[in-house]
C-alpha cells in the first residue's frame, strides 16, 4: 500500500493588514501518497500560491499541520523541490546552465563524480545537455524553465512541487514542458504536486485534481482522475471522458467563484 | 455560510484596533534608528577627546564643535564665506553646464564626431582636476578663475557623459515616426531629443553639482581664493581646531543640501520617463 | 529547438578588415593629433608663457620621469594609492555586507554614513594629518577615509536589495548562510558595488594627488608643485600628463575587471536591448 509522503491537516494562515486580517486559507486538508501526480486548481486570488508556500515551509501557517515523510514541517525540508512560476527570477543569471542545476547540490554530501552525474542526468532528461555552458538569459523562456526543472529534478527530492509554472510561456512551449511533467512522473516516479490556474492543463496531467474554493480557500473537490497512464496531448485531448472531467472542473470553479459551494461543517 | 465577498474580513482582533498600521510603525521606527545612530556618533565624537583616546587639543568634542558652529553663525564673515562658495560653486556649475549641454549635444547628434572624439574624452576625463591646480595657480593666481578652472574641468565631464547618452537613446521607432511624418531636423531635435536627453541632464547636473561643491572648497583649501576651504585652511593654521570641524560639519551639511535638492529636481524631470539612469564617476 | 537563427555569415575579405582596423586607428589618433599639431604651431608662433608646446614637454616627460624619479617618487605614490583603494574595497565590502543584512544596524547607521559621505573628502586631509602625522601612513588612511563611503553605502544598498524570488529560490533549497552569500548575496550586488568602486577610484586619486601636493615632501603630487614653485613648466606639465596616464591606466584597468565580473550583467543588458 502507497504510503502517505504529504499530509496537510487543518491548514489555516491569516494576513495581517493595515485594513483589517485576511483570512487566505480557511481551511485546506488532503493527502498525497509517494508517486502521485496531484493539481491544484482554483479561482484567481483563492491563495494557491500561498498553500504552496505554507506546504514548502517558505511561510509559517496561522494553524494546522503540513507533514512531510511523516516530519513535520516547519522550515523548508530538505526532500523537497520547488520549481517558480517566474523562472526570470529564481535562475541566477551569473551562474551558467551547470552553474544553477549544481548550486543546490553544494551542500549534499556527495563526491564531484556523483555530483557532476546527477546534474548531467537531469539536464539529459529536459533535453538540454547541449546548454551546459550558456547563461540562462541566452535561452527562451521554454528553455529557461527546462533549466528550473532540471535543477529541482538533480536535487532528487521526494516530492517535486511547481507553482504555476507554465504560466509565463508559449502555448507551444507548454505542451512541450507538460509532457516533460509527465514523463519524468512516468520514468522516476517522482511525486509531483502542481498548482496551475489552467483546468485543461490539470486535468491533462494529473491522477488527482483538487479543486479549491474561493477565499476563506477549502478544498472543494478532490477529484480522481481516471484516464489512461499513458496520455498524449492529441488523442488524450480528445477523449470525451477528458471534456467531461474537464467540464466538471470547470463548472467547479465557477461554482467556487460564485461562492455557490457550501464548505461541509468539520467533524 | 456562503459569504459574498472576495476575501474575508476577521472579526477585529485587538491588535487590530491599534491606530498604526505595520508599515507606519516600521517607518516610525526607522526614523528613530536613524536618529539614534546619529546620537550614538555625536556622543562617540564627545567620549572620544573626553576620554583621551584621541588628543583633545586637535579632536575636540561634539559640543564644543557644535557650540563652534553656534558662535560661527552668528559671525558675518561665515555667511559671507558661505556665499563666495556658493557662487564659485554656482559660477563653475553654470558655464560647465552650459558647454557640455551644447558639445554634447552636437557631438551626439553627428555620428562622425562621435567616433573622432571618442579616444580624446576617454583620455581627458580620467584626469583629476585637482592635477590642474599649479596650473591654475601660476595662471590666475590666487583669484577665483583659478578655482573655476578645477570646477569646471571636473563638472563638465559629468554633464556631457550624459547628454551623449541621452541624445543616443533617442528611441528609434520614435525618430522614424517622425522622419516619416516629415519633421524637420531641428523641429525633431526640439520634440524628440531634447525631452528624451532632459532626465539624462538632470541627472548629470545631480552629479556635477555634488563635484562642483568638492572642488569648489578643495580649490579654496589649496588654491587660496576666499571661501569656507580657505576659512578651513586659515583656522588650522592658527590652531583653532573647533573652528575647522565646526566648518568640516557644514561642509557636510552643504554636500547633503546640494545633493537633496538636486535629487528632487532630478525626480521630477524623470516622473514621466520609465528607464534607469547609470550613474557616473566623480 | 536550437540556439542559432538560420542567417549564414560570410567571412569578410582580409582587404576589408584592414582597412577597417586602418579606419578604427584613424579616428582613434586623428583628432589627439590634430589637436596636438595646432598645439604646437600655436606655441612656436605666439609663446604663452605657461603653454610650453608639446615637444618640450615630452621632452621634459622623458627627463624627468623616465630615470631615477620613477622609482623614488611615482613607485610609492602609486602603491600609496593601491594599497588606499584595496582597503577601501575590502572594508567597504565587508562593512556594507554586514550592515545590508542586518536590518537595524543598517537604519541606524546609514543617516550617520549618508552624512560622511557628502562631506568633501579633501576636507578632512588636514584632519588626519594632524591626527596620524604627516607620514606614509597618513597618505593611506586619507584616501580610504574618503574613499571607503560610496562603496560601503553601495555594499549596503546592494545586499538590501537581493530579489525576493532568488532568495526564496535560495530559501527552499535550503542553502547554507555561506552559500547564500557567495552565490546569491554577492553577485547579486555586485553591480551596484562596482559602481560604487568607480567613485571611490576618482576620489582616491584625488586625494593621492592632494596629500601629496600639500602635506608631503615626496611623491609625484609633490614634484609637480615643485616644479609649479620653481617655475617650471615644461617639467610641471609633464608630471599633469603623468597624472592623466595614471587616471586612463586605472579607469582602464578598472574596465577590464568590470566587464569580467558583470559580464553577466551586460549580457542580459544587451538580450534586452534587443
Amino acid at each position: 500500500m502507497p504510503e502517505t509522503l504529504l499530509n496537510v491537516e487543518r491548514l489555516r494562515k491569516v494576513y495581517e493588514s493595515s485594513t483589517g486580517n485576511v483570512e487566505a486559507i480557511g481551511d485546506i486538508g488532503f493527502r498525497m501518497d509517494a508517486g502521485e501526480l496531484v493539481c491544484i486548481v482554483g479561482p484567481s486570488g483563492c491563495g494557491k500560491t500561498t498553500l504552496l508556500k505554507c506546504i514548502a515551509g517558505l511561510l509559517k501557517p496561522t494553524s494546522g499541520v503540513v507533514e512531510l515523510g511523516g516530519r513535520r514541517v516547519t522550515a523548508p525540508p530538505p526532500n523537497m523541490a520547488l520549481v517558480f512560476q517566474e523562472y526570470g527570477r529564481s535562475l541566477y543569471p551569473w551562474l551558467t546552465v551547470r552553474g544553477n542545476v549544481e548550486l543546490p547540490l553544494k551542500h549534499k554530501k556527495l563526491t564531484r563524480a556523483e555530483r557532476d552525474r546527477l546534474v548531467d542526468d537531469a539536464l539529459a532528461a529536459v533535453g538540454l545537455d547541449h546548454a551546459k555552458g550558456s547563461y540562462p538569459w541566452q535561452l527562451s523562456g521554454g528553455m529557461q524553465q527546462r533549466v528550473a526543472i532540471a535543477r529541482a529534478v538533480a536535487y532528487q527530492p521526494e516530492v517535486l512541487i511547481m507553482d504555476e509554472p507554465f504560466a509565463a510561456v508559449d502555448a507551444q512551449t507548454r505542451a512541450d514542458l507538460e509532457d516533460l511533467v509527465r514523463a519524468l512522473h512516468r520514468d522516476r516516479g517522482m511525486s509531483i504536486l502542481f498548482v496551475t490556474h489552467d483546468i485543461d492543463e490539470s486535468v491533462y496531467l494529473g491522477e488527482r485534481v483538487i479543486v479549491l474554493s474561493k477565499s476563506p480557500t477549502w478544498v472543494q473537490e478532490d477529484l480522481a482522475i481516471d484516464l489512461a497512464p499513458e496520455r498524449d496531448q492529441i488523442t488524450t485531448r480528445a477523449l470525451p471522458r477528458f471534456t467531461e472531467l474537464r467540464t466538471h472542473v470547470y463548472e467547479q470553479i465557477q461554482r467556487a467563484k460564485r461562492g455557490e459551494a457550501v464548505r461541509p461543517e468539520a467533524a | 455560510m456562503a459569504t459574498a465577498d472576495a476575501s474575508t474580513i476577521v472579526a477585529a482582533s485587538p491588535r487590530s484596533r491599534s491606530p498604526r498600521s505595520p508599515r507606519q510603525l516600521r517607518t516610525l521606527r526607522k526614523i528613530a534608528l536613524g536618529l539614534a545612530g546619529i546620537l550614538g556618533f555625536l556622543l562617540t565624537w564627545q567620549l572620544l577627546p573626553t576620554l583621551g583616546i584621541v588628543d583633545p587639543r586637535y579632536f575636540p568634542t561634539a559640543t564644543a564643535t557644535l557650540a563652534q558652529l553656534g558662535q560661527e553663525m552668528r559671525d558675518l564673515e561665515f555667511w559671507r564665506n558661505v556665499g563666495r562658495t556658493m557662487t564659485a560653486w554656482g559660477i563653475g556649475l553654470v558655464i560647465a553646464t552650459v558647454l557640455a549641454t551644447v558639445l554634447g549635444t552636437v557631438i551626439g547628434l553627428v555620428p562622425f564626431l562621435r567616433r573622432a572624439t571618442h579616444t580624446t574624452v576617454e583620455f581627458l576625463r580620467p584626469i583629476p582636476s585637482v592635477a590642474l591646480i599649479p596650473l591654475a595657480v601660476l595662471m590666475y593666481g590666487y583669484q577665483l578663475q583659478a578655482a573655476l578652472i578645477i570646477i569646471v574641468f571636473a563638472s563638465f565631464w559629468q554633464v556631457f557623459i550624459q547628454v551623449l547618452y541621452g541624445v543616443a537613446d533617442v528611441d528609434a521607432v520614435a525618430r522614424d515616426t517622425a522622419r516619416s511624418f516629415g519633421l524637420s531636423r531641428g523641429s525633431r531635435i526640439v520634440n524628440l531629443v531634447f525631452p528624451t536627453a532632459l532626465p539624462y541632464l538632470m541627472t548629470g547636473l545631480r552629479l556635477a553639482a555634488a563635484v562642483a561643491l568638492i572642488l569648489a572648497v578643495t580649490a579654496e583649501m589649496f588654491i587660496g581664493n576666499p571661501g569656507l576651504g580657505r576659512a578651513i585652511m586659515l583656522a588650522q593654521n592658527a590652531g583653532q581646531w573647533t573652528t575647522v570641524y565646526a566648518l568640516v560639519v557644514v561642509t557636510g551639511l552643504l554636500g547633503l543640501i546640494v545633493n537633496l535638492v538636486f535629487r528632487v529636481i532630478e525626480r521630477r524631470s524623470l516622473a514621466w520617463h520609465q528607464s534607469v539612469r547609470g550613474e557616473e564617476v566623480l | 529547438m536550437t540556439l542559432y537563427t538560420s542567417t549564414v555569415v560570410t567571412p569578410r575579405r582580409r582587404s576589408r578588415v584592414w582597412a577597417k582596423i586602418g579606419e578604427s586607428t584613424l579616428y582613434a589618433i586623428g583628432l589627439p593629433i590634430i589637436l596636438l599639431v595646432i598645439w604646437g604651431v600655436w606655441a612656436t608662433i605666439a609663446p604663452a608663457k605657461f603653454f610650453p608646446s608639446p615637444v618640450e614637454i615630452i621632452q621634459a616627460f622623458v627627463d624627468t620621469w623616465v630615470g631615477p624619479a620613477f622609482v623614488t617618487d611615482v613607485l610609492p605614490s602609486l602603491g600609496r594609492l593601491a594599497l588606499g583603494i584595496i582597503l577601501s574595497i575590502l572594508i567597504g565590502i565587508a562593512a556594507g555586507t554586514l550592515i545590508g543584512l542586518v536590518r537595524w544596524l543598517r537604519e541606524l547607521l546609514e543617516p550617520t554614513f549618508e552624512f560622511f559621505r557628502a562631506v568633501p573628502p579633501p576636507v578632512l586631509i588636514p584632519i588626519v594629518a594632524v591626527l596620524v602625522g604627516a607620514n606614509d601612513a597618513m597618505k593611506v588612511v586619507v584616501i580610504v577615509a574618503g574613499a571607503v563611503w560610496p562603496i560601503l553605502l553601495n555594499t549596503i544598498e546592494g545586499v538590501r536589495a537581493t530579489d525576493a524570488v532568488m532568495t526564496e529560490t535560495a530559501r527552499s533549497f535550503a542553502l547554507r548562510p555561506a552559500e547564500r552569500l557567495r552565490y546569491l548575496t554577492l553577485p547579486a550586488a555586485s553591480p551596484r558595488i562596482m559602481a560604487g568602486v568607480r567613485q571611490s577610484l576618482s576620489i582616491a586619486l584625488i586625494l593621492m594627488v592632494i596629500s601629496e601636493m600639500f602635506y608631503s615632501s615626496s611623491g609625484l603630487g609633490f614634484k609637480i608643485v615643485y616644479f609649479q614653485r620653481n617655475y617650471l613648466i615644461a617639467e610641471m606639465w609633464s608630471g599633469i600628463l603623468l597624472l592623466g596616464l595614471i587616471g586612463v591606466l586605472l579607469a582602464a584597468v578598472f574596465g577590464l575587471v568590470e566587464r569580467r565580473v558583470l559580464r553577466w550583467y551586460h549580457g542580459i543588458k544587451e538580450v534586452e536591448r534587443a
